[in-house]
């Protein structure tokens, strides 16, 4: 296990990157713990396979440096890293065993034989696929064969960190749950470094201690599932996280109170921005009530989605989502009002002002 | 689901039926009627049995030229599925080489077969052609008119040259049909290029390799226009492949009864080497 620091790495596709926008991977700056589980999390195309297999070895980076522990690995091949990486679709040598899948890397690296019955078999219990050793690989299910290629990541007891590239795309999705939660099992047992990048939210909150979430090539956002909801550093995260997403609104920030249309809501903060900034006023539709107090709001649409409802309405002519619990009512004349604490304040798209 | 019944359904598979009649079954069984009738011309039929039949199987004849089938094919097939798989592997995934590869890959299977063999009679031929003037030229003693030797390498250099490419071909489209992802768990896995062939490439090329062993099979096999084109048969008989031989016995000869019992049997030898090779290959397949 090792500690991973990425210094401003860079990385286009393109041979002569010419503007900002020819990188895939605009500068990342980090470092990743020991023993910590983190996910990437973000749409297709934002740059989190690019920053994985730059780690993994599989891309050698346009600029920047990456060190384990300290030591530069940027020209080590993906071999000499000690890496291991599971990806989205199962990769599993369809004409071998099960033990002869596990037992392969080791062979690879020439480790006696009785050392690979002994990792292997330990192993196998690990991802409980005991009975299964002398089964060709080819006739096993989705799960089984993703199983099997994490598998062969842990076999090797030198891995340096485990990669997880959307494992979990080709699995049922009741066999999401077992799988993801074993590998979190794993996690907590024996203290791998995992880096697992996924584009599904569920996914990256319930697995990580701390999110990644990237956004058009770079890092937009390091926090706890807590702090990527309450405080969400960039309106991309707010819309992203959270189903629906936050209520990004146009507003007018004067002091420490905003107006939006003809409303106007105070602060318990007063944000600094530079002037000229485009002001957005973010607030999550948890934290939005509806009743008899407050400001005006249309009422467009009501989806009863069981364990509650998500309303939506138009609030001084922007669309706005509101959560209600399941038996909330909605009066006659519908009025809005916004949690104080719950609401963030954008410059730019970027958070202002506030406590953290 | 209930299944209607209908038996106009009849009609619509009636003009397969009908393609298939007259392009191999009704051709098939007139041959299977000359083979077991003897004529002298004028329409004249007599009850042969299964004389043609013992005739052709006890003729050496027939047992040099299918020898010398067994030994072409199993050259060719020796020589062309590693060749193809070598050149498979090292062609381009991805850029500009890709179409050019292809097309030059392709080329010698658009040429006409005749014209193949007639590019090659050409190239080879000691006064006039190419090779074979430059071979003289180099002091080697080159001659496929003469030399049964010169005439066979010179077919199977002409076989290799014109189908290697189908067996590239279909190689490659194997090999671009595996995900990247393959590639980078090897490496991941610290594995050689030796194991990356024989545990991620070769497997997945195992489906296209049988259809490819098949046709390469089946094609060299049967092959006549270029040897009939190249050397006629020649020199002696030297170059007599079992379908040279049976045009001679019919066309030249005109012995109709012999040579439909020889095509019968040519036949069912082709259609059983075939079955044979093909029953091994899928079962292997299966117990993996």
């Amino acid at each position: 296990m090792a500690r991973i620091d990425l210094e401003h790495i860079r990385h286009a596709y393109g041979a002569k990157p010419k503007s900002e926008n020819d990188y895939a991977l605009k500068e990342v700056h980090h470092e990743w713990n020991d023993g910590g589980a983190y996910a990437l999390l973000g749409p297709s195309g934002c740059g989190k396979t690019t920053l994985l297999n730059i780690i993994s070895g599989l891309i050698n980076p346009s600029e920047g440096r990456i060190l384990f522990d300290g030591k530069d690995v940027t020209h080590l091949s993906t071999q000499d890293r000690n890496i291991a990486q599971v990806f989205q679709f199962p990769v599993i040598y369809d004409t071998m065993t099960v033990y002869d899948n596990l037992a392969f890397p080791l062979r690879n690296r020439r480790v006696p034989e009785t050392e690979v019955d002994r990792r292997v078999k330990e192993i196998i219990e690990m991802i409980g696929l005991g009975g299964w050793a002398g089964k060709k690989a080819q006739g096993l299910t989705a799960d089984q064969k993703q199983k099997i290629s994490l598998g062969r990541g842990l076999v090797r007891s030198d891995v340096s960190a485990i990669l997880f590239d959307e494992p979990l795309t080709v699995i049922d999705p009741e066999m999401k749950w077992v799988l993801r939660s074993q590998i979190k099992r794993l996690h907590k047992q024996f203290g791998f470094t995992m880096v697992y990048v996924t584009h599904d939210q569920t996914e990256a909150l319930t697995f990580a201690d701390k999110v990644v979430v990237m956004y058009d090539g770079q890092i937009v956002q390091i926090g706890t599932p807590a702090e990527l909801f309450e405080r969400p550093r960039h309106t991309f995260v707010g819309y992203f996280i959270g189903s629906p997403g936050m209520n990004v609104l146009p507003a007018r920030i004067d002091g420490s109170t905003a107006t939006i249309g003809g409303e106007t809501i105070a602060l318990n903060f007063r944000p600094e921005f530079k002037s000229g900034a485009k002001t957005e006023l973010g607030i999550r539709p948890e934290f939005v009530s509806i009743g008899r107090e407050g400001m005006p709001v249309a009422i467009t649409k009501i989806e009863d989605i069981g364990r509650h409802k998500i309303v939506r309405a138009r609030f001084a002519d922007q669309p706005i989502s509101i959560i209600l619990d399941e038996d909330g009512d909605i009066p006659a004349d519908p009025r809005i009002a916004f949690d104080q604490k719950a609401i963030n304040i954008y410059a730019d798209s970027w958070r202002v002002g506030g406590e953290a | 689901m209930e299944k209607t019944w209908n038996n106009k359904a009849w009609f619509m598979v009636l003009p397969v039926l009908v393609l298939v009649a007259f392009s191999a079954v009704i051709p098939l069984m007139t041959v299977v009627n000359y083979s077991v009738q003897d004529t002298f011309g004028n329409n004249e039929f007599f009850w042969a049995g299964t004389d043609w039949y013992v005739e052709v199987l006890t003729s050496d004849r027939f047992w040099d030229a299918l020898t010398r089938n067994l030994i072409f094919s199993a050259i060719i097939l020796a020589i062309e599925i590693p060749l193809g798989i070598i050149i498979a592997l090292n062609m381009p995934k991805k850029g500009l080489g890709v179409p050019v590869c292809l097309v030059l890959m392709a080329l010698p299977l658009l040429i006409p077969w005749n014209v193949v063999g007639t590019i090659w009679q050409v190239f080879g031929r000691v006064d006039i052609g190419l090779l074979g003037h430059t071979l003289e030229a180099l002091g080697i003693n080159y001659n496929y008119v003469q030399n049964p030797m010169d005439a066979w390498v010179t077919l199977i250099v002409m076989d290799v040259w014109h189908w290697t490419s189908l067996v590239v071909l279909l190689c490659y489209a194997g090999l671009v049909s595996i995900p990247d992802a393959y590639y980078q768990a090897a490496k991941i896995d610290g594995a050689s290029r030796w194991s990356v062939f024989r545990y991620i490439q070769l497997p997945k090329m195992k489906r296209v390799l049988l259809i490819a062993f098949l046709l390469r099979f089946m094609d060299s096999f049967m092959i006549y226009t270029e040897p009939f084109v190249v050397t006629g048969g020649g020199p002696g008989n030297s170059t007599t492949f079992l379908s040279i031989d049976l045009v001679k016995m019919a066309i030249g000869q005109f012995d109709l009864g012999p040579a439909a019992a020889l095509s019968i049997i040519y036949f069912l030898i082709v259609l059983l080497l075939s079955w044979i090779f093909y029953t091994v290959m899928t079962t292997s397949d299966a117990q993996s």
